[in-house]
This record gives C-alpha cells, sequence and structure tokens, in this order.
C-alpha cells in the first residue's frame, strides 16, 4: 500500500514501539502532525519550548532504557531543540529526533523558518540525516533507531523536508538493518579480560572507578556483584550515581571536583585502578599530569575506543560493552584460584576507613538558616531514597547528588556534561511519563529553574505531580563560590535580582507553592508536598543560606589530593 | 611527527564535512585533505596529511572510526607507502626565461601543459619535498600562480585498504 511520509514516519514509530512522542508543532511538521492526529497509540506531549521536549525525551531515556523521541518544526524549532541534543549528547542519551525541514525545492534558498539543520547539530549528535526521497524514509528511520541504541549510544537526528511528508510510495519496515561502516564491538577481548584480573589479584590498593556507561548499559547489578565478589572500595562519577548502592560499605561515594574525601584520596593513592564505563574527565580527576604523577595501573573497560587513552594513558584497555565485559570478569574470578591478598586489602581499607573519618560532608547548621544540604538529606528522608531526582545545574545538582544516596540506577537523572540549566524541570516531566507512578524530585535553584519555567504549563496540563525543591539562595550560587574563591569577592551578575514571588508563579500555573524560611519548617514541608499533595505539583521555594559553599572542593587545574575540605581552609 | 592518513568514507552528501568539522572540533591540525570516490562510486577515499603527537593521531584516527559513515581508517606513515601530490604552476616564460624555465621543468620530470606567448603552465608530481625543491629552483618573481591538490596514498605491496 502506498503512504504518505507523513504515515510512515507514524507507522515507523509505531513498529518501534515508541509509546510517547515529545514536540512542538510548525509548519514543515504540520503532515506529520496530522497523521499523530488521527491515531492513539502514540501520545503526544506538548512543551511549551522545543529545549524542553528534548530534555523531557532525555530524561524518558534515562529513567526508563527506551529511546526517548522528539518531533520539532524547522528552523527556530531546531535551534531551540540544539541545547538538549548536544545535553544528551554529551551524556550519551540515545535519543531520536525528528525534524521538519522547508520543501526539498526551498532548500539553500533563505526560505522562511529554514536551518541548515544538518550543519547545526552535526557536532552535537551521534549521526543525523537529511531525508531526499520518502523511498529512504522507512530506512533512515530503522537507522536512527539503531545507532541511537547501540555502541555508544547517542541523540540521532532525522531531518525531513515537508515536501518528503506529503509524497507517496509503498511502506516496507525493514526487521533489521546492517551497515557496512557501522559494527560496535559488544564483547571485550578475553585475554585482555584475563590480563586485567591478574592486575586486580594482585593489587595491594585496588580501586573500581564507575562512570555513566554502567547506567546507560544497565550493569549495576553486574557491576555491584563484581565488585561485592571482590571486596574493592567502589566510587562513581556524578554521571554513575546508583550503579552501586550508596548505602553499602564499599562505596565512598562520589569522586571529583565534588567528591568525598575518601574517594579522592583513593583514587589518587590506589595502586590498580578498574575504570568502568567512565571517561576520566576534568570534574573528575582533576588536573591529567598531577593524577599521573602516581604510578599506577589502569583497567579501563569502555565501549567507545576513542574514551580510552584519551586523557589518561590506559596500560589495559579493554573496548567491549560493560555488562558484557563484567559478565565474563565475574566468570573469570568465579573460576581463578588466585584472591585477592586479604592483609593488603585489610590495611588498605584501614587506611581508607581513616580518610572516611574526616567526614568530609559535614556540615553546620543553626536554627535560623536553612542550609541547602539539610533540605536533600530531608528529602532522602521523606521519600525513603526512593525518588527519582532530576538536577539542574549548579550548587544545588552537587548537594543532590552528595546528600540523596543513590541505592538504584536510573534514579538520578541530570545533565553531566554539558550542565545545562533548566534541564531538571522538562526532565522531571520525561521520567513522570515513562515512569508513570513514580515519587519525582527536582532539585532546582532560583537560576536554573528560571530558565525552562513555562514546562509549569505542560505539567499543568497532563496533571504531572512534580515535587520542586528550590534552594532559593539569591544568588548563581555556583558562579559566586567561584567569583569568592577565584575572583577576590567580586559578584559580578552573579546575584538575581528581582526574582518573581515562586509560590504565586506556581498558583498563576495552577499549582500549589510553599515558601519555606525556617529549618524547623523544612521537612513538614517536604512531608505536606509529598503526602498531603501527592497528586499535585508543590512549588517548595526553600529559602536557604545565601553564603553556603559546596565542599570539598578540588579547584580547576588542581589535584585530586588538593582538597579544600571547608570554609575555614579558604 | 607528520602522518598520512587514509580514510574509506562513504560517498554521502556531507561526508566531507562531517571530517573536517571533527577537526576543527577537536582542534586536529590538517595540512592537507583530498578526496574523490573509488572505483566503487558508494565509497569515498580521504587522504588527509596532519601533524601530531603519537597520543593526537591515535584519537584523530579513533574518533574518525567513530564517524557513522567512516568504513575504515589506516595511518599509512605507519609502514612503507607512496605518497603523490600534483602541483600546476603557471610562470611568466619571456625571452631567456622561457628557455630556463623549460629547462628546470625537464629536470624535474615536469611537463608543460600550457603555452602562450608569455606563460607556461608546468606540471609536476611527485611528493610534498619535490613540489618545494621545484618552486625554489625558478625563479620566484616568475610565479604567477599554483595549484597543488593536496597528498593523496597508497601503502606499498600488500598492505591493501578496501572494504
Amino acid at each position: 500500500m502506498q503512504l504518505t511520509g507523513a504515515e510512515i514516519v507514524i507507522r515507523c514509530l509505531q513498529e518501534e514501539k515508541v509509546e510517547h512522542v515529545f514536540g512542538y508543532p510548525g509548519g514543515s511538521v504540520l503532515f506529520i502532525y496530522d497523521e499523530l492526529f488521527k491515531q492513539d497509540q502514540i501520545k503526544h506531549i506538548l512543551v511549551r519550548h522545543e529545549q524542553a521536549a528534548v530534555h523531557a525525551a532525555d530524561a524518558y531515556s534515562r529513567s526508563s532504557n527506551k529511546i526517548g523521541v522528539c518531533l520539532v518544526t524547522s528552523g527556530p524549532g531546531v535551534t531551540n531543540a540544539v541545547t538538549g541534543i548536544a545535553t544528551a549528547h554529551m551524556d550519551s542519551i540515545p535519543l531520536v529526533v525528528i525534524t521538519g525541514q522547508v520543501p526539498t525545492a526551498y532548500i539553500g534558498q533563505d526560505a522562511f523558518q529554514e536551518a541548515d539543520t544538518v550543519g547545526i547539530t552535526r557536532p552535537c549528535v551521534k549521526h543525523n540525516f537529511l531525508v531526499k526521497d520518502v523511498k529512504d524514509l522507512a530506512d533512515t528511520i530503522k537507522k536512527a533507531f539503531y545507532l541511537a541504541k547501540t555502541g555508544r549510544p547517542g541523540p540521532v537526528l532525522v531531518d525531513i523536508p515537508k515536501d518528503i511528508t506529503a509524497k507517496k510510495c509503498e511502506f516496507h519496515y525493514p526487521k533489521t538493518i546492517s551497515m557496512r561502516s557501522y559494527n560496535p564491538v559488544v564483547k571485550g577481548h578475553t585475554g585482555q579480560i584475563k590480563k586485567a584480573l591478574q592486575l586486580l589479584l594482585d593489587a595491594k590498593r585496588p580501586m573500581i572507578y564507575a562512570g555513566g556507561g554502567v547506567i546507560l548499559s544497565d550493569a549495576a547489578d553486574k557491576l555491584t556483584k563484581m565488585t561485592r565478589m571482590l571486596g574493592f572500595p567502589i566510587t562513581q562519577t556524578l554521571m554513575g550515581l546508583g550503579g552501586y548502592p550508596a548505602t553499602d560499605r564499599q562505596s565512598l561515594g562520589m569522586l571529583g571536583m565534588h567528591g568525598t574525601y575518601e574517594a579522592n584520596m583513593a583514587m589518587q593513592e590506589c595502586d590498580v585502578l578498574l575504570a568502568v564505563g567512565a571517561r576520566f574527565d576534568d570534574r573528575v580527576i582533576g588536573n591529567p599530569d598531577h593524577f599521573a604523577k602516581v604510578a599506577r595501573k589502569i583497567i579501563h573497560i569502555d565501549i567507545d575506543p576513542s574514551s580510552i587513552s584519551k586523557r589518561v594513558r590506559v596500560d589495559v584497555p579493554i573496548v567491549g560493552n560493560v555488562p558484557d565485559v563484567l559478565d565474563e570478569l565475574i566468570k573469570q574470578i568465579q573460576v581463578s584460584e588466585a584472591k585477592a591478598e586479604p592483609k593488603a586489602l585489610a590495611s588498605w581499607w584501614k587506611q581508607i576507613e581513616g580518610w572516611r573519618s574526616r567526614n568530609s560532608l559535614k556540615y553546620k547548621m543553626g536554627s535560623d538558616l536553612i542550609m541547602p544540604q539539610y533540605v536533600v538529606e530531608k528529602l532522602y528522608e521523606v521519600t525513603g531514597g526512593d525518588a527519582f531526582v532530576t538536577s539542574d545545574v549548579g550548587q544545588h545538582q552537587m548537594w543532590a547528588a552528595q546528600y540523596y544516596k543513590f541505592d538504584k540506577p536510573r534514579r538520578w537523572i541530570n545533565s553531566g556534561g554539558l550542565g545545562t540549566m533548566g534541564f531538571g524541570l522538562p526532565a522531571a516531566m520525561g521520567v513522570r511519563f515513562a515512569n508513570p507512578k513514580a515519587t519525582v524530585a527536582c532539585i532546582t535553584g532560583e537560576g536554573s529553574i528560571q530558565m525552562n519555567i513555562q514546562e509549569l504549563s505542560t505539567c499543568k496540563q497532563f496533571h504531572l505531580p512534580v515535587k520542586i525543591l528550590c534552594l532559593n539562595n539569591g544568588y548563581l550560587g555556583m558562579v559566586r563560590q567561584w567569583q569568592q574563591m577565584f575572583h577576590g569577592n567580586r559578584y559580578a551578575e552573579s546575584y538575581v535580582d528581582a526574582l518573581p514571588d515562586f509560590v504565586k508563579l506556581a498558583e498563576a500555573y495552577g499549582h500549589v507553592g510553599l515558601r519555606i524560611d525556617k529549618p524547623a519548617d523544612v521537612e513538614p514541608a517536604i512531608r505536606e508536598a509529598f503526602v498531603k499533595h501527592k497528586n499535585q505539583l508543590v512549588f517548595l521555594d526553600f529559602q536557604t543560606d545565601k553564603t553556603a559553599n559546596v565542599f570539598p572542593m578540588v579547584a580547576a587545574g588542581k589535584g585530586l589530593s588538593e582538597m579544600i575540605l571547608a570554609e575555614e581552609e579558604l | 611527527m607528520r602522518h598520512i592518513i587514509s580514510i574509506l568514507i562513504e560517498n554521502e552528501a556531507g561526508a566531507l564535512s562531517r571530517v573536517s568539522g571533527l577537526f576543527s572540533a577537536r582542534g586536529y591540525n590538517i595540512e592537507s585533505l583530498t578526496v574523490a570516490p573509488t572505483e566503487d562510486p558508494t565509497l569515498s577515499r580521504m587522504t588527509i596529511v596532519s601533524i601530531g603527537s603519537d597520543d593526537i593521531i591515535e584519537q584523530i584516527t579513533k574518533q574518525l572510526n567513530k564517524l557513522i559513515d567512516t568504513v575504515k581508517v589506516v595511518d599509512l606513515s605507519e609502514a612503507a607507502h607512496i605518497e603523490r601530490e600534483l602541483m600546476l604552476v603557471k610562470v611568466r616564460a619571456t625571452g631567456k626565461d622561457r628557455e630556463e624555465m623549460k629547462r628546470v621543468a625537464d629536470i624535474f620530470r615536469g611537463r608543460i601543459i600550457d603555452v602562450t606567448e608569455s606563460t607556461y603552465v608546468v606540471e609536476l608530481t611527485g611528493n610534498t619535498n619535490k613540489m618545494g625543491a621545484f618552486l625554489d629552483a625558478i625563479d620566484r618573481s616568475l610565479i604567477l600562480e599554483t595549484v597543488r591538490t593536496g597528498v593523496c596514498g597508497i601503502g606499498r605491496g600488500d598492505r591493501i585498504l578496501k572494504v
């Protein structure tokens, strides 16, 4: 049967079992929207800004391991979406982004709402396509889904000119796809894995360092199993939180710029490091030269060969899909006669416990001012540690990562790589669509929340009972912290003046707003939000200590063991 | 170190900009880049000359491999290979310079492929050094125009880059 391009798009999405599409209509995608209208298998979520559509689809994927799908129009629809696409790209999130384009004959003529979509998005997608013939449409969409999810995942964009959506051709959706130019490795090299195990068992001071790859590949169970078998300490990156239970004794918490003292010290001092789905980025290992000063052997498991030896020389690279490699590693541990030397391991743990006893996450709390850390701790208690927590970017993001102990993967949803303010609220929407019964909290700041605050309207339309915890200190806190520490207290443009009354604003959108000024009111307010207003969106505006800083801190360019632990050390 | 990297890539619209975009986005250096379809018109072959440390070149080959359209990448300079470049030089050829130009072109095994009363166009193939040597050998003030293709290269013997 002959179908139009628009019908083909919808049929392809149905074939891929897509349930939700986040988007915003416009001229170039009108035929596609017309076909969406005629069916009810795929639900369309109308956002209020295209950036939010991509963030929502992104978090939908992060919280469920499905592929997020969004649909936007040409020109400004695409340029608005770019921040979202780049966010997903930096964190390797599988998305299929369908964009309208001006009709084929108009391309290159500066037509109304024309943009060089493929050109603009090329550096921030895993791959993109411009469909020039309706006969290529189904194959291209199949390829997009295949590319997004396999290998190192990422966003894939399909740009479809309007005339293509009107043209007809025979519809056939390919069952499988094979590309001679794209064959991602899955299984790790057995010999390399054997070498890795030998190094691990010979180690005196072993350390496991796990990143977002563990979450993305659903390898948390295997990582946990292996870590427990080995009895080694483990630390996680911002993107890896939840990949190993944070409340477990073997977990040293997060490492990096705002990592715990014990995690950073163990990372620096270990003699054998096993990196799993992590990429040694600048916020994680600090100054690479300082990091490289200590002679340690590094084993690196990653699906992307280009992540290996990019910033740090690796001794045993293992290219492969993390769960497959861990499976093999576990198998080899089970049959191996050799065991790690218990005496050396015990003395290493003793050293680590010494670092841990400094309690680097402690903070001072009075009765007048709400400490932001306290809000996160109370959220953790009230939600029993079982909420999906999204965040924006800045101090509140770090406090959320430090004080909410994630025991499960895919519960911590944040923009790690790109650091996109405005991510949190649309992300919370996406999480809720992927997990319709879940408790969803968005930890944000008064700066970040205003970057996509229009989505309060989307939340109303779709009855999303998200709880927004705004740690309101009247400053762009992380900027202020750096200005205090490195720019002589000159707070250039980091003060947020003329803030709206967030309670009234929430109410204006049809939600519940609460303002909390005193520490004693923090827990009751959170309870009120999660219990009394269970089925409503609640905006909790916490007036927090304006001077609170995030500690520990490794200043940019410094080494991991050169942490500033508290205010007194400034 | 100077490296010659050969790439087989799907002959799709935008393939070239994916490669050149990768180099500019990651701050890699391109000395020259040549591209044309192969005997199989669905594939293009690119030759890129780049200068960088071993670490950088390793990253370049990995990043090139990561491009979805890339079928194969090889660093030709890792082993025996041949490289060639084509240069066309338009020179002033009048009076006694006319004879001299012909003589130098012959020495470099260049061919004069266009002749007017006052100019020659000399065609020269060889490696990059030879191009430089020719330009050094003639009187610079006589050069009206030069155009070079950039290097293309191929492995010696059994080293074959094919799907």
